[in-house]
């Protein structure tokens, strides 16, 4: 499939702006300017290590780099002799071969971490993995505990908020310590208020996918955009971004195209990407004309479409707040279904993909039960398909062609009947 | 009672965890009881029994069942606990409880607990948050404050009021039984061959099933008459098991592991129940003390993460404190916490010199002899090197 002019435009910028952030780490890590605050994806707080000019480093990101490069194989196997399983999540055993290898790869070098600061945001297993790495490289380690979603109502709770500000203001001190300054507040707020307005951005990015055509895949190319949200979220390039990428989808929006030349089925996915075959992942739904207009994936970090975002006016509190509450790994499995739900009916969808993933059973344990609920509760047609984000030996090329081609060629069939019967 | 009376009453108890036999007899002694699930690890039965509930400990389906319709649910790579879990509710075994309790012990854990609302909405299900954050006296304050939210759950759910005088009571009777599971356990190291660890496990086990009290019962005369046995010392390699915490192995598997020439001196089986290594204090506030005793009372294991110390060094004073010879790892299969201790406790045995055996099993093993034969070779290596 072709490359439109704009998804190049957006790809091609978030290109630079990743290989600068990688550069950083690389200056960093030959010994110049910065210091490493090594962090978890999900929920991250960016903004106060910002604040700090502290450098983020996301091994998540690293492991992700090294699998769509290709490269991660090499490193997994170097951890698991070393005894680490291969049930073992495979970011985490990319990581640890890479610390193991000297942090070396070909899109940068990976500063050892000035602190490590483990933000649990959902997944367990960012506990084991920042333990490992707490021991292997000697740094101090914080964990910053965030209570599950676990209220009968789904509500965020005033103590678990009051809890998180108070680990915040530890953090705050910890940063104080390694930096020799005090935090400087006014920065902080004007950090908050950048990333308010990139999340606004965002939000209005990923409205766009209900107009049909949707104007780009968002999974996929959402993906893309994925790496500057993180990694410098917070930044006025961060923002600049957003702003021209929100300008060159709208103007899609306006002249009717999207990322196929006909958009024929709209997929709602959930679950991580494989990375290692992300472009053939993608073209197996590419060849049916099936456009992914929403996605859970891309919420890992924070769900921004609902409403919420970073305000100045309540730093602390609203950190706390998209810690807790504002990202999927955070909530509980059934808010999930929710979620999926409301993008199933508000982004019209056909279906519903689940891409279920061994590495990762904070999103992929008891998937069974989501798929049950869908095609049985509510009559979505659902396809749940296996492989892995980070290990190549999970990925059955020849199987997952069979399985896509197997429930578009159904769908295909319902439609038609569907339009005979004038349904 | 003798000893071996006592051993036979305990291991019908256990033999099937997919029969909650032991519950539908509490049930029928106490009319309008309710009888609340505690899957493992750490879960506080103290709160629940001082609502005057019967806390049972539930442990999967082992491998008297067999898994029709929770696989479709759970992928082949989730491990078996949680499958079997589910099986005994999806296949109305588990009819007899009336709510279930889980703990952030690992990702699937925490997935399961959803799955269970949807499910089973009957049934009361709680999920608690331990906190992971133990270095800062504000994880035991949330603790405390957590506990507190669970008590007030079960409060909203029975109607009655649970008083500080009762959650006293039922520290007492979990300090008391737990006291008698670590006589019991020292019994172990200090003369293995009086009490099989596969006794003292069905000893232990029993206690999930009916009870603090009906289980003290049972441990003191345990207690009372192994010193009478007459069994004379073999010459056995004394190790130190780690790994099995959460899904456990079935009896069998822990019988042959001890034939195949070893005496287990420690392990971590069915840690959650007793999981504290000193008494629980029973004066001053009871659910700050409960949560004291979490951050610092409680044994180590692959899903409490305490920055304070490496895990590791915790195994290594357990097998230097026993005078073990050796370690072995016995971990679920798919059970991402206890595979990724594995690395750090390798790496820490090989630096001290001590030698390890790795082992997988799965609660629904219905053969031993590959685990027997390793063991045996393992141990043979060791005693006549
Ligand atoms: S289990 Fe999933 S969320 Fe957790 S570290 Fe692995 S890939 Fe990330
Ligand atoms: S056996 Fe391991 S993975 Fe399974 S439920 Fe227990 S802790 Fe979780």
């Amino acid at each position: 499939m072709e490359k439109t002019a704009y998804q190049e435009r957006i790809h091609l910028q978030q290109k630079a702006l990743m290989g600068r952030y990688y550069d950083e780490l690389t200056a960093a890590a030959k010994g110049g300017e910065g210091k490493a605050v090594y962090m978890l994806i999900s929920g991250n707080p960016i903004e106060l290590v910002r604040a700090f000019d502290l450098l983020p480093v996301y091994p998540e990101v690293n492991a992700l780099q090294l699998a769509a490069k290709k490269q991660s194989l090499p490193l997994i196997q170097r951890a698991e002799e070393v005894g680490y399983s291969v049930d073992n999540c495979g970011y985490v055993k990319a990581d640890v071969g890479l610390y193991f290898s000297g942090g070396v790869t070909s899109f940068g070098t990976i500063p050892p971490p000035a602190l490590i600061l483990c933000n649990y945001v959902g997944c367990n297993v960012y506990l084991q993995w920042f333990e490992h790495l707490a021991e292997y490289t000697g740094a101090e380690t914080y964990n910053l505990d965030i209570p599950f979603v676990r209220d009968p109502e789904w509500r965020i709770l005033p103590k678990d908020v009051e809890y998180v500000v108070r680990q915040l203001e530890e953090v705050i001190e910890i940063c104080e310590r390694i930096t020799g300054r005090p935090l400087d507040w006014k920065k902080l707020r004007q950090i908050l208020a950048r990333s308010a307005e990139t999340e606004e951005l965002w939000s209005a990015i990923k409205d766009l996918t209900r107009n049909v055509p949707s104007p780009f895949d968002a999974y996929f190319d959402a993906a893309t955009m994925m790496g500057p949200l993180y990694c410098l979220r917070g930044s006025q390039e961060c923002v600049e971004f957003f702003r021209m990428a929100h300008a060159e989808l709208e103007a899609k929006v306006r002249e009717g195209t999207g990322p196929l030349p006909k958009e024929r089925f709209r997929t709602v996915i959930e679950g991580p990407p494989p990375w290692p075959y992300f472009r053939s992942f993608r073209d197996l739904f590419s060849r049916w004309g099936a456009v992914c207009v929403a996605s859970t994936y891309s919420t890992v970090g924070g769900v921004w479409e609902f409403g919420f975002r970073h305000d100045p006016q309540r730093p602390l509190e609203s950190i706390a707040e998209h810690m807790l509450f504002w990202n999927v790994t955070n909530r509980n499995f059934l808010q999930r279904y929710d979620q999926l739900r409301q993008y199933v009916e508000g982004w019209q969808a056909d279906a519903l993909v689940i891409h279920s993933i061994k590495s990762c059973r904070l999103f992929s344990a008891g998937q069974g039960d989501m798929r049950e609920y869908f095609s049985k509760e509510l009559g979505v047609p659902t396809l749940l398909v296996e492989s892995d984000l980070e290990d190549p030996r999970y990925y059955s090329e020849a199987q997952m062609r069979n399985r896509v081609d197997a429930f578009f060629e159904s769908l295909e069939h319902r439609k038609l009947t569907a339009v005979r019967q004038g349904g | 009672m003798a000893i071996e009376a006592i051993l036979e009453q305990c291991r019908a108890l256990v033999e099937d965890p997919s029969s909650f036999e032991a519950v539908d007899r509490w049930k029928a002694a106490h009319p309008g009881g309710r009888a609340v699930g505690c899957f493992p690890v750490y879960s506080p039965a103290e709160l629940v029994h001082a609502a005057g509930m019967l806390p049972v400990g539930v442990f999967g389906g082992g491998n008297e069942i067999e898994i029709a319709h929770a696989d479709s649910r759970f992928q082949s790579f989730i491990c078996s606990i949680i499958k079997s879990t589910l099986e005994l509710g999806l296949t109305g075994r588990m009819k007899i409880l009336d709510g279930m309790l889980f703990q952030n012990i690992c990702d699937p854990a925490r997935n399961l607990a959803s799955i269970f609302k949807r499910n089973f909405p009957d049934m009361f299900i709680e999920y608690l948050h331990l906190p992971q954050n133990l270095g800062s006296p504000r994880g035991i304050e949330y603790l405390a404050a957590e506990y507190r939210r669970v008590l007030r759950a079960l409060e909203g759910w029975t109607g009655q009021p649970i008083t500080d005088a009762a959650l006293r009571a039922s520290i007492g009777w979990y300090n008391r039984t737990r006291a008698l599971v670590r006589a019991l356990y020292q019994v172990r190291a200090e003369a293995p061959q009086l009490l099989s660890t596969v006794e003292l496990y069905t000893l232990s086990r029993a206690g999930v099933l009916v009870g603090p009290e009906a289980h003290a019962q049972l441990l003191e005369g345990a207690l009372a008459t192994v010193w009478d046995r007459v069994v004379k010392p073999k010459d056995r390699l004394r190790v130190v098991l780690e790994g099995s915490f959460c899904e456990q192995p079935p009896l069998g598997l822990i019988e042959g592991i001890e034939e195949a020439g070893c005496y287990i001196l420690d392990d971590d089986f069915l840690l959650g129940w007793r999981w504290f290594s000193q008494d629980v204090e029973v004066d001053g506030d009871p659910v700050a003390a409960l949560a004291r005793g979490y951050a610092d009372r409680s044994v180590y294991s692959a899903v409490k993460h305490d920055l304070r110390e490496p895990k590791a060094k915790h195994l290594l004073d357990k097998v230097r404190t026993l005078k073990a010879d050796a370690v072995i790892i016995l971990a679920p299969k798919f059970c991402e916490p206890a595979l990724f201790d594995y690395p750090l406790y390798r790496k820490a045995l090989e630096e001290a010199g001590i030698l390890h055996l790795f082992l997988e099993f799965e609660e629904k093993m219905w053969i031993f002899d590959r685990a027997r034969t390793e063991v045996e070779t393992f141990v043979e290596s060791m005693l006549f090197d």
